[in-house]
């Protein structure tokens, strides 16, 4: 028994040693939700990367989840050293904590946003409704689904693209954006908890006619449902879809890995790193891989939420909060 | 059990134990809620009542807590008869079906809501059926109301066994032999001491459900000011980093339950004393 003990005793005492020396070489990467796939590719890609350079192995862990609800856990105390988001509002929220730099996006390039992609629709097999363009998801008799637009990212992007493109039109302006959007709204039967939930409830229980989502996740509805299922339609103008990412200051000061969490953004613009946004049908910063998977990523208009809304920081306010146009589209007051 | 207290009120161990609950209950449910109700009191009065009276809130507070009286109701009613039968009668199987009811408890609420959508939406197993007839399940109201009666089922089926186990067949017998017909058995006899625990059932049902989130999420459709729970509305301020106004809303909820939980137990207080009173009801409770 005493044996047990000491040898217990010895076991805890090396581990306690080993203890700073692995958190010295191990970095956190707090993510969203699907970006799982990317980084379980990325990561080792990194690993290796990294060995090379510096001849040190480094040991990559990740969080994902809701992105707001994992910057939140950032901002409550959660050791990231690095924050990789789909959305720049959850960002500017640790910025405005002062967790990361307030002009985090300038730190990268490309507005700190290593991939992008963009919102298309997803039609049944053979476009039974002929859906073309945004005009085609208002006409009476067709239904629209979507996450909810209110308390999902997914869901949000949807609605500022309708907004923009309703913007775009001639004679195009907010009020005849909210009532374009508010027509898309009213021909959806149910908002979706998150974007998966609204593939499978396209999908699987067959509800709706068009599902607005990210090109990215058109690929993964083939790989699980099947190409023939279901035909993708670019709209005649999107929304581009950017995700940001960030180092978290007091973390990587504290833990002393700066270096390692700027090289492990950094490297996402590499080749390597660009080559695998576009494996993961995300669309690549680089001109030159974008180009070599042309055919995967067919040219499409889109605007940014900076040059349409004036950034998320405006955006969100103007539409999400409370009060913001979405309330406004159902209580009538 | 309670006998016990009533001679020897300092039985061994009762400070230590006592400062133990004490303990245990404050870190555990006193110390988050008065965070809760701390971090709401950083709203001015003003503020916190339009937060409270808004549109989309007072929609919600009707859908949650309609749908979970209704769920209670419903579970009440059910469950009452699943325990019964598990209780008196033997048959083959019983034993498993027995395990079945704890399932709701120890099944993911996120796996149940999209098992739930996927059965009752209109291509689904139940949904095909029940949709042509005009009654539409999933991603409507009644969807909630579905979702909150299979998380509800165990709490009021296992309150009930205990007490049905309690109950001796000899009890009823000497009823019927005193010339009580069958109804007068159960009415007399067999309903006063069930009705505690059915209404103990009942309302840990119905408290359940009212802070129910992760499966109704995947049913409701969650429609602004149709099917909207207030839980939703709570995620939904925290989207938008508004915490102090989440809280808000947390409180009205931890308000209205608490009114309601109040009135429940002082029914079965009524209840209790009220057939206590006969001998017999004293032993059961």
């Amino acid at each position: 028994m005493s044996r047990f003990i000491r040898q217990w005793c010895a076991t805890l005492a090396l581990g306690l040693c080993a203890l700073p020396v692995l958190a010295e070489l191990s970095l956190l990467n707090v993510s969203y939700d699907v970006a799982r796939d990317f980084y379980k590719d990325y990561n080792p890609m990194f690993q290796k990367h990294w060995k090379a350079l510096s001849g040190e192995s480094v040991e990559l862990k990740q969080s994902h989840a809701g992105s707001s609800k994992q910057v939140r856990a950032v901002a409550d105390g959660l050791e990231a050293d690095v924050v990789t988001m789909n959305q720049a509002s959850d960002v500017d929220f640790l910025a405005e904590k002062g967790l990361v730099a307030k002009d985090y996006a300038k730190r990268f390039p490309n507005n700190a946003s290593p991939y992008t992609s963009t919102m298309v629709f997803i039609v049944r097999k053979g476009n039974p409704k002929a859906i073309r363009d945004w005009p085609d998801l208002v006409k009476p008799g067709v239904q629209v689904i979507l996450p909810h637009p209110k308390n999902t990212g997914n869901g949000r992007y949807t609605y500022l693209a309708a907004w923009g493109f309703a913007l775009g039109q001639s004679g195009g302006n907010e009020r005849t954006a909210q009532e374009f959007v508010a027509r898309l709204l009213q021909n959806a039967p149910l908002f979706a908890a998150g974007g998966r939930d609204a593939t499978t409830t396209f999908m699987q229980r067959r509800i709706g006619d068009v599902l607005v989502s990210f090109e990215s996740e058109a690929e993964l509805i083939a790989r699980e449902f099947g190409k023939g299922e279901f035909t993708v339609v670019y709209p005649s103008l999107s929304i581009l879809t950017e995700f940001p990412v960030a180092i978290v200051n007091p973390v990587v000061d504290k833990k002393g890995t700066r270096k390692l969490a700027q090289a492990y953004l950094e490297y996402l613009w590499s080749p390597a790193g660009q080559e695998n946004a576009a494996q993961n049908y995300l669309r690549p910063r680089s001109p030159e891989i974008l180009k070599k998977y042309a055919e995967q990523f067919p040219p499409v208009r889109t605007f940014t939420v900076d040059e349409v809304f004036g950034g998320w920081s405006k955006a969100f306010p103007a539409h999400f909060k409370d009060g913001g146009s979405f309330d406004q589209i159902y209580l009538k007051k | 059990m309670r006998s016990l207290f009533g001679p020897r009120p300092l039985l061994p161990g009762f400070r230590l134990s006592l400062g133990c609950a004490v303990l245990y209950l404050s870190l555990l449910v006193l110390l988050p809620l008065s965070g809760l109700v701390f971090k709401a009191s950083q709203l001015s009065l003003a503020a916190f009542w339009e937060i409270a009276s808004g549109e989309r809130a007072l929609a919600s507070y009707r859908v949650t807590f309609g749908a979970s009286l209704l769920a209670a109701s419903i579970n009440t009613v059910f469950g009452l008869i699943v325990a019964w039968v598990l209780v008196r009668y033997s048959f083959p199987g019983k034993r498993l079906i027995d395990a079945l009811v704890d399932l709701p408890f120890a099944l993911p609420t996120a796996v149940a809501g999209i098992t739930l959508a996927t059965l009752y939406a209109g291509n689904g197993w139940i949904g095909r059926y029940l949709e042509p007839l005009g009654f539409k399940i999933a991603f409507a109201p009644p969807g909630i109301v579905v979702a909150l009666t299979f998380i509800g089922l165990p709490f009021v089926v296992r309150t009930l066994q205990p007490v049905i186990e309690d109950i001796e067949p000899e009890v009823e017998e000497a009823a019927a032999s005193l010339g009580a017909s069958r109804l007068q058995t159960f009415v007399r006899v067999l309903w006063p001491a069930l009705l505690p625990a059915l209404l103990t059932g009942f309302t840990l049902a119905f408290s359940r459900s009212i802070g129910e989130y992760g499966s109704v999420i995947f049913i409701a459709g969650n429609m602004p000011l149709i099917s909207e729970i207030t839980p939703l509305l709570i995620i939904s301020k925290l989207e938008q980093y508004d915490v102090v106004g989440a809280t808000a809303l947390a409180v009205v909820m931890l308000f209205i339950s608490f009114v309601m939980l109040f009135v429940v137990n002082g029914l079965q207080w009524w209840a209790a004393t009220r057939h206590g009173a006969r001998a017999a009801d004293g032993a059961l409770r």
